[in-house]
Order: C-alpha cells, then sequence, then structure tokens
C-alpha cells in the first residue's frame, strides 16, 4: 500500500525551476532514502510534501490526501524533523518538544523522557544555548516522541556525533519494526546504506535513478581486483571496462554490470590467480552519478 | 604584562572601528543633531520670558519632575534652563544606550558567536579585546561631548554660554563613558550577550527610578544614582561640574573591575549562571496563539507599562493646561477650528488621542509581523508541518493584535483620566474620555487589516506599514500646525475619525472603516492560505 506518492511534481521559483517532474512512491513500511548533492531539491520536495510550498504541476500525496488541500488532515499523522533547525531562542528545549508535539496532536510523557535521556539532552536550557546538534535533538524528540505513521527526515543527523548518531538508528529501526514509514534525507551514504529499503537520486531538480539499493547496483557496474599469471593485454580497450587502476593486489577496476560475463571471459585467458568481486558503495555510486 | 596583556589593541580598534564605520557615526550624529535641533525650537516655541515661566509652571509638578528630573532656575527659566531641565536626561539614556549597545557588540556578542575564539588564537593579548573595546567606546562618548558642547554653544542663544554648553556635553558623556564600565562589567558577568544587555538595560531602569523616587522626596537617593548625580550640574543656570567628574571616577574603579574579572576567566565562560529554565512546557503553551503570547509577553507588558505612564504624563499636565494654551498660538493653531463652546483642554484631548491611538498601533502591528519575522527565521514550518491550518496560525497573532489595540487605547485613557482628574478642578469624566479614545479603535484596526493584506500577499512590503503609520503622525499630528490641507490627513485611516468631544459621533465613517478592516483582513487570510511559506 503507497503512503506517499508524488506524481509529475514541478516546482518553480519565478523562472527557476526547483523540480522538474519528478516521481516517486513510498510503501508503508519503507524507510525511503531520498539523496543528492547540495540544492538538488531535496529539501523542496519535502516543503512540498508538508505543504508548505505549493506544487506547481503535479501532485503530491499522502495517505492518499492531497499534500496541499488536506494539510492539516495529513499533518495528525506525521512527523517532520527540518533540515535547518532554527528554534524560538527564549523557549527552552523542553517546553519546544511539549509545544511540537501538542501541535500534532499526540501526547506520550514516558517516550519523551525516554528520547530526552537516550539522546542525552539537557531539556531545562533556553535553545538560543543549544549547539547546532543540540537543537537538532530538540527536532527528533519532538518527532520520535510523536505518534505518527509517517516520519519525513530531512538531515536529521547532520549536526549529530556519532554515538548520537547511533542512537538516531536505533530509534530508526524501532520505527520501522512498529511498520511506521520514513522518508529519509541524507548525505551520509553509510546510514542510507544501513537504513533504507529503497534510495532515489534526485540531482538538479530531476530524479535520476530510484530502486531498492540492490536494484541500482546491478543497473550499474561491479568492483573487481583480479590478478594474473600473464600480464593483462588491452584490457582497457574491452568494452564495459572502467576506472583501470593498479594496485598491490594486481588491477582493480569497475564493470559494467551487463558486460561482467565477457569481461571475465577475457582475463581468464591470462591465467587468473585471483579473482575478487564486490558491489559498488553507495558513495561510488553516488559520485558517478554526481558528476 | 601588561603590555602583554594588551597586545594588539591598537590593531584592534581599527578593527573596531572599521566594523562600525557606518554605526558610530549615525549613533553620534542622531543625539548630537537631536539636541542641536530641539534647541533653537524651544526658543522659537517659547519666545518670551512669560510663555517660558508658564511651562516652568506646568514642569514643576511630581509627575513631571520624577519624570524629566528636578528643573533648576525654574523662577528666571531660560532656554538654557529649559534644555537642560526638559532634555538632559532623556539624552543621557540616549548617550547610554549607545553605549551599552557598542561595547556588549565587541565583547559578549563577538565571544559568544565564537569570533573572539577566532582573535584570540592570534598573537593577542587576554585583556587586548576589552581594552580595545573601552577605548572606542570612551573616545565615541568624548567626540559627542565636544560635538554638543561646541554645538550648543554655537548656536548662539543667550542663555547657553561656552561653560554651561560644555559642561552640557560633558554630563551626557560622563554617564555614556560609566555605562561603558558598567556593561564592561556585565558582559564579563553574563554568558550571553542577551543577558549583558538585559542587565546593563535592568541597571540603567534601577538607576532611573531611583532618581526618580530621590527627586521627588529623598536628595540622598538622587545623588546615589548617577542620572541623579549629573542633573546636579544644574546645567546653564550655576554649571558645576564636580558631580561630572565624580561620575568619571565612579566610571574608572568600575572599569578596573570589569579588567580583573576579564584577565580570571575562561573565554565563554561569565560568573552569572543562567537559570535553568521550565523542563516542560506549562499546559496552556499548546497552539499558535499561545505560542505568540508567550513570545510577545515582555513586549506586551512593556508596552502597556509605557502607555500606562504616558497616559499620565499627559494627565499631570492637563491641570495647567488652560492658562498655558491662552499664551501659546503654536498650540492653539493645532487644534480643531470647529471647537467654539469647548474648553480648550477638551480640545487638546481631540489632538491627544490621535496621536495615541496612533502610539497604540506601534505594538499592535509589531505583533502581527512577528509573524513574518517567524517565517523568514524559518519557524513557521515547524507550526504548520503540526496539525495547524494556515488560517488559525494567521488568526492566532491577529486576535492578540486586536486585543492589543484595544488594551493599549484603556490603559492609556486609565493613565491620562487618573492623572487628570489629580490635577484639574473640573475632570474630564472617564467615559466621555473613553468613548473620545475608542472611537479611534476602527482606524487602528484598518492599520492592521492592512498589515494582514501585506502579509498574506505581499510579506516583503511589509515595512510600508511603518512608513504609512509615520506619515499618519505627521500629517495628523503637525498637519493643522503646517496648515497642510485637510485631504493629506484623510490620506490615513486616522484622519477619518471623528474628534469627539467636539465633532458629533459619525456612525457612517466609523462603520466604513471597520468593514475596510475586516475586509482587508479577509484577503489577507486568502491570499495566506494560498501563497508559499518561506
Ligand atoms: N524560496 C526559494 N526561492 C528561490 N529559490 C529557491 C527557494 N528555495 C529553494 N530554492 C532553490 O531551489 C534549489 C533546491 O533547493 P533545496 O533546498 O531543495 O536543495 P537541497 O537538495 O535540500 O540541498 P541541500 O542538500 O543543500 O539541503 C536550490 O537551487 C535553491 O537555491
Ligand atoms: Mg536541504
Amino acid at each position: 500500500m503507497s503512503v506517499l506518492k508524488i506524481t509529475n511534481l514541478t516546482k518553480k521559483f519565478g523562472k527557476f525551476t526547483a523540480l522538474n517532474r519528478i516521481n516517486f512512491e513510498m510503501q508503508k513500511g519503507e524507510v525511503y532514502g531520498f539523496i543528492g548533492p547540495n540544492g538538488a531539491g531535496k529539501t523542496t520536495t519535502i516543503r512540498v510534501l508538508l505543504g508548505i510550498l505549493k506544487a506547481t504541476e503535479g501532485e503530491a500525496s499522502i495517505f492518499g490526501m492531497d499534500a496541499w488541500r488536506d494539510a492539516v488532515e495529513i499533518h495528525k499523522r506525521i512527523a517532520y524533523v527540518p533540515g535547518d533547525v532554527n528554534l524560538w531562542g527564549n523557549l527552552t528545549g523542553g517546553e519546544v518538544i511539549d509545544l511540537l508535539v501538542r501541535l500534532r496532536g499526540s501526547n506520550n510523557k514516558s517516550r519523551r523522557e525516554q528520547l530526552i535521556e537516550k539522546f542525552d539532552l539537557d531539556p531545562s536550557k533556553k535553545c538560543r544555548t543549544y549547539s547546532k546538534g543540540n537543537r537538532q535533538k530538540v527536532a527528533l524528540i519532538s518527532a520520535l516522541a510523536s505518534d505518527a505513521d509517517v516520519y519525513i527526515l530531512d538531515e536529521p543527523t547532520s549536526g549529530l556525533d556519532p554515538l548520537m548518531e547511533k542512537v538516531f538508528q536505533e530509534c530508526v529501526f524501532e520505527l520501522k519494526s512498529r511498520g511506521k514509514s520514513i522518508l529519509l534525507s541524507s548525505h551520509i551514504l553509510s546510514e542510507v546504506e544501513k537504513l533504507c529499503d529503497k534510495v532515489s537520486i534526485i540531482r538538479q531538480g530531476k530524479i535520476i535513478e530510484s530502486g531498492t539499493l540492490s536494484e541500482l547496483r546491478h543497473l550499474t557496474r561491479t568492483n573487481v581486483i583480479v590478478e594474473t599469471k600473464k600480464p593483462i593485454e588491452a584490457l582497457d580497450t574491452v568494452k564495459g571496462v572502467h576506472s583501470l587502476n593498479r594496485c598491490n593486489q594486481g588491477i582493480s577496476m569497475q564493470v559494467d554490470t551487463e558486460e561482467l560475463g565477457n569481461v571475465i571471459k577475457y582475463i581468464s585467458e591470462f591465467d587468473i590467480v585471483k579473482l575478487e568481486s564486490f558491489p559498488l558503495t553507495l558513495e561510488e555510486l553516488f559520485i558517478r552519478h554526481y558528476k | 604584562m601588561i603590555g602583554q596583556l594588551n597586545k594588539n589593541s591598537k590593531k584592534l580598534i581599527r578593527f573596531i572601528l572599521r566594523r562600525d564605520r557606518v554605526r558610530i557615526p549615525i549613533w553620534i550624529l542622531a543625539i548630537s543633531l537631536i539636541t542641536i535641533i530641539i534647541a533653537p525650537a524651544f526658543a522659537e516655541m517659547f519666545p518670551t520670558q512669560q510663555e517660558r515661566m508658564l511651562m516652568a509652571q506646568t514642569m514643576s509638578n511630581p509627575a513631571m519632575i520624577a519624570m524629566v528630573g528636578p528643573g533648576y532656575g525654574l523662577d528666571n527659566y531660560t532656554v538654557g534652563a529649559m534644555m537642560a531641565h526638559e532634555m538632559l536626561l532623556f539624552t543621557a539614556l540616549a548617550v547610554a544606550i549607545m553605549s551599552i549597545f557598542l561595547v556588549v557588540r565587541h565583547t559578549r556578542g563577538d565571544e559568544e558567536r565564537g569570533r573572539l575564539e577566532l582573535i584570540r588564537s592570534l598573537p593577542v593579548g587576554r585583556l587586548s579585546n576589552l581594552s580595545a573595546t573601552v577605548t572606542v567606546s570612551v573616545v565615541v562618548n568624548i567626540i559627542l561631548s565636544l560635538i554638543i558642547g561646541f554645538g550648543l554653544y554655537a548656536l548662539g542663544i543667550e542663555s547657553m554660554g561656552l561653560n554651561g554648553s560644555l559642561l552640557y556635553g560633558a554630563a551626557l558623556g560622563s554617564v555614556g563613558i560609566l555605562f561603558t564600565a558598567v556593561t564592561a562589567v556585565f558582559s564579563q558577568l553574563s554568558q550571553s550577550s542577551r543577558g549583558a544587555i538585559g542587565y546593563s538595560f535592568a541597571f540603567l531602569g534601577i538607576c532611573y527610578l531611583v532618581r526618580a523616587v530621590g527627586d521627588v522626596g529623598n536628595e540622598i537617593l538622587s545623588l546615589i544614582s548617577p542620572l541623579g548625580l549629573v542633573l546636579r550640574s544644574e546645567v546653564y543656570v550655576n554649571n558645576i561640574w564636580w558631580p561630572v567628574f565624580v561620575v568619571l571616577g565612579e566610571a574608572v574603579a568600575i572599569i578596573l573591575v570589569a579588567y580583573y574579572l576579564n584577565f580570571k576567566r575562561d573565554l565563554q565562560a561569565g560568573l552569572i549562571q543562567p537559570r535553568p529554565g521550565r523542563k516542560d512546557a506549562s499546559p496552556f503553551l499548546r497552539s499558535p496563539f499561545s505560542l505568540a503570547l508567550r513570545l510577545m509577553r515582555s513586549a506586551i507588558i512593556a508596552w502597556s507599562v509605557g502607555m500606562l505612564v504616558l497616559g499620565m504624563s499627559y494627565g499631570s499636565v492637563l491641570g495647567d493646561l488652560e492658562a498655558f494654551f491662552e499664551s501659546n498660538e503654536l498650540i492653539k493653531s493645532m487644534l480643531p477650528s470647529s471647537g467654539q463652546g469647548f474648553t480648550l483642554t477638551e480640545q487638546f484631548l481631540t489632538l491627544l488621542m490621535s496621536i495615541i491611538s496612533i502610539f497604540g498601533t506601534v505594538p499592535a502591528l509589531q505583533i502581527l509581523l512577528k509573524l513574518k519575522g517567524e517565517e523568514k527565521r524559518d519557524r513557521c514550518e515547524h507550526l504548520l508541518a503540526g496539525a495547524v491550518s494556515r488560517t488559525r496560525l494567521l488568526a492566532g497573532f491577529l486576535v492578540i493584535s486586536i486585543a492589543v489595540s484595544i488594551i493599549m487605547q484603556f490603559l492609556t485613557v486609565l493613565g491620562l483620566w487618573a492623572a487628570g482628574s489629580i490635577v484639574m478642578e473640573q475632570p474630564i469624566s472617564f467615559s466621555r474620555m473613553i468613548s473620545a479614545a475608542f472611537v479611534y479603535m476602527p482606524a487602528m484596526w484598518t492599520m492592521i487589516g492592512l498589515t494582514v493584506l501585506l502579509i498574506g500577499f505581499y510579506p516583503k512590503a511589509t515595512g510600508f506599514v511603518w512608513l504609512y503609520l509615520i506619515f499618519a503622525f505627521f500629517v495628523v499630528y503637525l498637519g493643522r500646525a503646517l496648515q497642510l490641507p485637510e485631504w493629506t490627513a484623510e490620506l490615513t485611516p486616522f484622519g477619518h475619525i471623528p474628534q469627539i468631544p467636539v465633532d458629533d459621533m459619525n456612525f457612517v465613517t466609523v462603520s466604513v472603516l471597520t468593514v475596510i478592516a475586516a475586509v482587508l483582513s479577509v484577503f489577507g487570510f486568502a491570499g495566506y492560505n494560498r501563497r508559499d511559506i518561506g
């Protein structure tokens, strides 16, 4: 069942097209990664989903309701963490957490206390005195303490230390085990790799790749390291071979997945001593797509 | 040792001057220009001794003394005596505020933002930044004193000699230097720049109040407060210099304390720990309305007190008005022309009400525009991402804005009436005053409606309402004195309001304005529901 759906969404700011006919769909219970370089349009997409920005064309819906028209109804069941967390300087963290949780219409004191403890936040301090990471914690705790069905998180860990990042990941796994759906925009690829079932890559306002992580990898390339008795001749002319590199274990390269069979056949003529293959890391994927 | 601690402070001085190359000249220019413009204005408004004596009488009741300080030379109220009596204290407040902002900005302000850390990582002494800031602030105050001193003398007003004018400037400068010192100490004590500003302002407020109590009853209290002390220099009357030197001596002692504290403490540390706040929100904080109220709480309280005091101070002069107006053509010309059969005081009341309602509009608009500020700082998205409609968000701020417009009007009238009934032989009844004031409500609401419209459609242009309000102030307040045509006032909603009790009530105009206000707001809401936020 799809909980969140974007169809042919276009958003223009004056003449500038920030989003150009993008599409994606998130199913119930999924953790959906949303990645792309700075200024690609991630935050803009999320703001359209929240009904804060109005779509120029196309549709965005959550729970089958229109993101713009039915915003209030939708927001009773979603929780959001903004990318840039700006808080009210003269309210304490505790006050802000309570306010935001109440605005969503839920109220769960014991979970709030647990989260404050887990994230090690002092809720009695004025927000003005919080560091970036602590402001982020306030937004995270208020989102995680709400009873929502969909969680929309815009770079939720960009200011957190590694320890807190781990706490956050635990919380995401816990939400997932309770059947919640999560849209996670992030620049931290190891995090996306660990948490997400599906990923969309956005660049310059266009979705350039979508799918499960393994689908994305298969669509692309595989890392291969070989060592042969005889030197391999003219390897760089073989179709589907990229990023050739000599390393002390032999030769490393990236091979287009569909050419993998042919390449291995070619190499085997030179007496293979060692052959290792492993999928591209998301980082390699990412760099390939971003360039 | 001292050299090490102050290493490179000359470079820092140049750096501060470069960063504030616009700010500092503006402060100096604004304060000295106002002073130098007001003196000839006094001379022009009160050309004869007789008129000035009447003014002296009006100014010598306890309420006025508490506000502006004791008058000297009241039996020979020269323009100079008048200037020192009515302007010196307020200008001293402005100079103190200038010094507070200047010092906090370059000490605790920079420290809080982490800029000082950057500077301290360079070969710069531990005290250099404080030395540089204090030096700049002291020099700014000295320059200001000299400009004002020579400027006033250069006006060539008979009662304002060189000695007195220089003393006038020096009195101001000494207060500025004292507050430079006090603020330098608070910047060491408090951990945040807001805290440092807060403590310094609280100290300024206490000095003002202690002086007010002292001036009315107990001379010793006035001598304790530096603001009271400098007034004892009796500028343009007896020209006594020692109070200025005592204040400067105090300043030096306090600066040494600031140096000591700065020497002892760590970077970014303060000595006053911020109190921990609430761990959770009060049950009341649960909607955009209650958040708006919470954010504007201090501003609303401050404005309420201010408007009450404004009303009281106007009220305290109502008793002597009749005699005073009879002799002053300028003020007479500002009163409505249709005023036959009404006392001059009642006519003055109508003018007062229009001014009061323009003042009272300021906090009402401030509250509405807070919503735009929230949007600009990306904080509206927290609210709108909750189950909060845009209509509810805007309505929360609008309701408070309207309530504030009513409260401000009520409090001012309360103060006016309370003080007026004490000093007047035939007091004007409360209900009469209230109706004269509340008839302006639709004009205030029209301004509010216009602001809602701008927030809904052109949030970038909201600054326009301030220009419009300032325009209204000029055409309504000064329009008659300058003999501007009637239609200029009618370009603003305030110019359409019937001036009760002199005019008859005009229900049509008042209802039409109310409807306009409502229509503007409805359109504003429609726009706000349609546009992008942020
Ligand atoms: N209100 C606005 N007016 C005009 N242009 C805007 C506005 N908001 C965003 N943009 C532009 O739209 C593009 C997408 O911005 P967006 O904030 O969505 O990027 P992002 O993917 O979230 O980037 P980052 O990873 O840096 O957070 C950027 O080029 C940005 O400059
Ligand atoms: Mg972003």
